[in-house]
């Protein structure tokens, strides 16, 4: 499992818009291989055939009426954000 | 009255041998006096506690009382709490003050308890120590260089030292039960299901169950009544009508069948196993019969858990943008630069680490390797419980390997870390449910026993465990007095 | 131009028409105040959970069964993950490998005039994101979530169209179904009904796919056809130069009738798709589901079939009254109230005079004037011969002007058509009587002739002769001479 090179780490956390610094690349590199070692007789193990399981019970997904009960709440939330303006939150420009 | 059950309580709030007011008084002082050694808290909301106290002891004036009127109680801080700070440990949402309730917190409000405060806890329920906490690590009251466990460190160490009857927790791999075990308490994960995850902020969202820590099982069967229950607003919340536990208690176990899963004790400590095998004993003094049991998957639990939890919470923490709410990083000069200082200043070294194996796991070209198989080793792993349960009523284990390790043992080693969790991930994955109770152990320090039950077998895990407590003493042990010079 | 052949498939994303959200009970009302219509889910609070709108489902399943697709009786939830400020929660639940519907078809005029069917890959549900306006703060993009969660059905074709017209075709007919089975609002401005196409080229005689390029979000049947005819052209122009197609997404701009690329991206994205673990997978009971198939209305191929063959309807006539269902329902009302009358002539009156009259009004079916029974009524006074045709466009203009039905527009404006044969033969008389030398190029065998005495009768009567009659008598005076 040491195909994990600081590259697969900084892709990763590009993934994750994850700031990671050049000089924490090689202590992240070292996590990685380290879990992915502990991981292995998970990894290694012959699981072909055997049906994934996404959730620990066996139910079904339940419908909700289609009723609109959910306020105007604008004001509760909005001064949560770092930054609002007339009802809007902004963020920095966005470039398409 | 801070060591009195929340029977004694019960009957002396309605006895008037004390008030509400009086009983939230002192555990306030108790919190603040502890405050300082074990940090387990992250915010106190004493002001509006008082003052619901006081409508509490006016409600039990005019017989308008319910099943915790007049009862404090505190919260793990990553239950969203209307008006009172949440901050799962985070400096992300350091100073995040939600507008709405989880419907967990909500119901036990609604069953007349008052919320004292918010307790300290690992960075999103991440971590089996609370030294990840961006409020500083907690302490272990019977041991200040140990750690708690974690990562319901705080509402553990706060029921070990005194300062409140019981408190909430929620439970992801073991972080409700292990942290029990190393402060020497009593506590309960539900079934995945049981209790509503609305507004519990999620960590891994099919992990995920919120429960109780109290000093008995007894305590615990009265939270753990009052927060359960079917939530329109959780999906995966379970319709199915909620036992009353307290009632139950005394439910018979005489003839239950007890399995030892043959795979939960190695590498455990001698002093843990036998702390656990005198438990068992007892059962048996009790009625319990009792044999081995095989669970052949249990060895794949941990690599399961620790690739399954950090793939949902990578997805369950994006949320966090810096956009809406919470931290957001000085002078962004872009969108992406907005996003990745906001996350790596806002998250802690641990968060990071799983929500970057947790992207990895999930990534292109690495789903089936990782995530996927794990998903698979997941059905074997919960098959191995449906067919113990043929045969056996509960399983019983050691909750952890060890009594608590010394604060930054493990630093530097988070796989040394997850290794601990061998015996409390594998319920998780499973969804079934599971307490942990103080065993007695020689050196002193406190250790768990682990019950294992069936789906939905809440109240027989609770009556098993309080018919133990009711014929031992070991969860009655309590370490020195931590909030002491505050019996002004 | 002719050795490349275009080969295009589309993604349709068609919000439903449901009163509140996907997975929030907030309202989905188009124009509602920045962020006010933005619950707790649909911020991505921390703690919130999503629950399903049992109406959206209910919806895709009617589309499902509309294109003979296949519903899956369990379907599964899934997290796109991806970082962007309309998108709260960082990442989109929508359905990746199991959707709900799977397979399924479209037919539409190909561009030979034969039908043709087109294969639908799947269609699934998934939320909307909100919106973002780039041009109201200095500096600053700002974010509005009061679409976020709104219900989509995303519908992906198969590569199978091959011009821009195709395309917009199949655009259309999916458009005209989603409105049959109401569960769409149709609003195309405001983004009801979105286009995605993924367009590339190769060589007539190749079998394997050119390099894709896929143009985002084109909202109207017009720009759908220009935006891929751009690309065609752009693409046969690159290839036919040397140069590479390159794998992307572009963004048709309108004004220049272009499509540019929208986002050099670096590396494609990776959106980590796994089972959402706050759903649980959605089972569809049969029974329900056959009971949704019952109640789907007569839809627009079969309707098309009926009107041709059973009405004898002209192609245009059955195109212009299925497009639009409230439309094909009027036109339905006319014919079951006016049982005297020829469908077709009922459907001349709907597209010719009724739709003529309301486009120039700016109205359309459902604010007409004219009621189905109204004008059912003018068509039954044609038959029975109260009024001639052309006496009828005066009614009609009466009955658009709200001077009442057509009884009452007739008898208040005196058009009551003169079939009296002795009358008529009156007025023909007194005007041969001063026509002698139009009466002579006739009997020289000029039989236009006769249209001159028919405009010289009807204008005598001010247009109240009934026209058959006159050409008749007409021709009996001028014979009998
Ligand atoms: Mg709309
Ligand atoms: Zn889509």
């Amino acid at each position: 499992m040491s195909n994990i090179d600081p590259q697969t780490v900084a892709h990763t956390a590009r993934l994750a818009r994850l700031a990671v610094g050049e000089d924490e690349l090689d202590a992240y590199v070292s996590h990685f291989r380290a879990l992915l070692d502990f991981v292995a007789d998970l990894t290694e193990a012959p699981l072909e055939g055997v049906e994934p399981m996404a959730h620990p019970l066996d139910l079904q997904q339940p419908l909700r009426a289609d009723e609109v009960s959910e306020p105007d709440a604008r004001d509760a939330f909005q001064p949560l954000a770092p930054e609002a303006a007339d009802g809007y939150y902004l963020v920095p420009k966005v470039i398409e | 009255m801070w060591d009195k059950s929340i029977a004694e309580l019960r009957t002396g709030l309605r006895a008037g041998e004390f008030s509400a007011a009086e009983l939230c008084a002192e555990c306030l002082d108790r919190i603040g006096a502890a405050q300082p050694r074990l940090n387990a808290f992250v915010t106190l909301d004493a002001e509006r506690a008082l003052a619901a106290a006081r409508a509490a002891d006016e409600a039990l004036e005019h017989g308008e009382d319910s099943d915790l009127t007049g009862l404090p109680v505190v919260h793990k801080d990553n239950f969203c709490t209307a008006g009172l700070k949440t901050t799962c440990g985070s400096r992300m949402l350091a100073d995040f003050v939600p507008p709405y309730d989880s419907t967990a917190t909500a119901n036990i409000a609604a069953a007349g308890a008052i919320t004292l405060g918010k307790t300290n806890m690992d960075e999103f329920a991440m971590g089996s120590s609370t030294e990840h906490s961006h409020f500083g690590t907690v302490r272990n009251p019977w041991d200040l260089d140990r750690v708690p466990g974690g990562s319901s460190g705080g509402s553990a160490a706060a029921v070990a030292a005194g300062l409140i009857p019981f408190a909430t927790g929620s439970d992801t791999g073991g972080s409700i039960r292990q942290p029990a075990a190393f402060c020497g308490v009593t506590g309960i994960k539900p079934s995945y299901g049981r209790v509503s995850r609305y507004g519990l902020v999620a960590f891994a969202s099919s992990l995920d169950q919120a429960g109780a820590i109290g000093r008995s099982a007894e305590d615990c069967a009265w939270l753990l009544k009052a927060m359960s229950g079917h939530d329109p607003r959780d999906s995966t919340s379970v319709e199915r009508e909620v036992e009353d536990y307290p009632a139950l208690l005394d439910l018979d176990v005489g003839g239950l069948k007890i399995g030892l899963p043959r795979e939960y004790w190695h590498g455990i400590d001698e002093d843990v196993a036998a702390a656990t095998m005198r438990a068992v004993d007892e059962l048996i003094r009790l009625g319990a019969q009792v044999s081995e049991v095989s669970m052949p998957n249990a060895p794949l639990a941990v690599s399961t858990y620790y690739l399954i939890a950090p793939a949902e919470c990578s997805s369950n923490l994006s949320r966090f943008d810096g956009v809406r709410y919470g931290h957001r990083c000085e002078a962004p000069r872009n969108l992406a630069d907005l996003y990745s200082r906001s996350r790596a200043e806002g998250f802690g070294a641990e968060v990071k680490r799983r929500i970057l194996v947790g992207t990895y796991a999930l990534s292109a070209g690495y789903y089936e390797a990782y995530y996927g198989k794990a998903m698979r080793a997941r059905h074997l792993i919960a098959d191995d419980f449906r067919r113990a349960f043929e045969s056996v009523d509960v399983l019983i284990s050691p909750t952890a390997p060890t009594v608590a390790f010394g604060v930054g043992e493990k630093e530097g080693d988070p796989i040394a870390m997850y290794s601990a969790d061998v015996n409390t991930v594998a319920v998780n994955l499973a969804g079934v449910p599971a307490i942990s109770v103080p065993g007695e152990s020689a050196s002193g320090l406190p250790v768990g026993v682990q019950m294992i039950g069936r789906y939905f077998d809440e109240a027989r895990l609770l009556a098993l465990a309080h018919q133990l407590q009711r014929a031992t003493d070991w969860h009655t042990r309590r370490p020195e007095e931590i909030a002491g010079e505050a019996g002004r | 131009m002719d050795h490349w052949q275009p080969v295009i498939g589309l993604e349709l994303h068609v919000q439903l028409k449901t009163r509140s959200k996907i997975f929030s009970a907030a309202a989905t009302a188009y124009g509602a105040e920045v962020n006010r219509q933005a619950c707790a889910l649909d911020l991505g609070m921390p703690g919130t959970l999503p629950v399903l709108n049992g109406e959206a489902v209910e919806m895709a399943i009617k589309l499902g069964h509309a294109i003979g697709g296949k519903i899956a009786p369990e379907c599964v939830f899934a997290r796109k993950n991806y970082f962007y400020p309309d998108l709260p929660k960082g990442y989109q639940i929508s359905q990746f490998e199991q959707p709900i519907v799977a397979g399924g078809t479209v037919e539409i005029d190909g561009d030979d005039g034969a039908p043709r069917k087109i294969g639908i890959v799947r269609a699934h549900l998934e939320e909307d994101a909100g919106k973002s306006v780039h041009d109201l703060f200095r500096g600053r993009s700002g974010i509005d979530l009061n679409r976020a969660g709104t219900p989509l059905i995303e519908i992906v074709t198969e590569p199978e169209l091959h011009t821009a017209r195709e395309a917009v075709a199949l655009m259309r007919e999916l458009y005209t179904l989603v409105m049959y089975l109401d569960i769409c609002d149709g609003n195309l401005a405001e983004g009801s009904f979105r286009c995605d196409a993924n367009v590339s080229v190769r060589p007539r005689e190749s079998t394997k796919l050119g390099t894709r390029a896929e143009i985002k979000n084109i909202n109207s049947f017009r720009f759908v056809e220009r935006a891929i005819d751009y690309e065609i052209h752009r693409q046969i122009h690159r290839l036919e130069s040397g140069e590479q197609i390159v794998q992307e997404t572009r963004l048709y701009d309108a004004d220049k009738n272009e499509t540019r690329s929208m986002r050099g991206k670096e590396e494609a994205e990776d959106y980590r798709y796994f089972p959402d673990p706050d759903l649980l997978p959605l089972r569809i009971d049969p029974a329900a589901s056959e009971r949704i198939r019952a109640g789907i209305p007569e839809l627009p191929a079969g309707k098309r079939r009926r009107y041709r063959d059973e009405l004898a309807l002209s192609a245009e006539d059955v195109h212009q009254l299925v497009a639009h269902p409230r439309l094909a329902e009027f036109f339905e009302a006319v014919v079951a109230a006016a049982p005297g009358v020829e469908p077709k002539r009922c459907a001349n009156w709907v597209v010719v005079e009724l739709m003529g009259a309301l486009h120039k009004r700016d109205l359309d079916i459902d604010s007409s004037p004219v009621s189905a029974s109204m004008m059912a009524g003018l068509l039954a006074r044609i038959a029975d011969g109260t009024i001639s045709g052309k006496l009828a466009k005066s009614v009609f203009e009466g009955m658009l002007s709200g001077e009442g039905d057509a009884d009452q527009v007739i008898a208040a404006r005196g058009l009551r058509q003169i079939s009296d044969s002795d009358a008529i033969r009156d007025v023909i008389r007194g005007i041969l009587a001063d026509s002698e030398e139009q009466i002579a190029q006739y009997r020289n065998g000029e039989a236009k002739v006769l249209n001159y005495f028919v405009g010289q009768v009807m204008r005598a009567t001010r247009g109240q002769a009934n026209p058959g009659q006159v050409r008749k008598i007409l021709t009996e005076e001028l014979d009998n001479e």
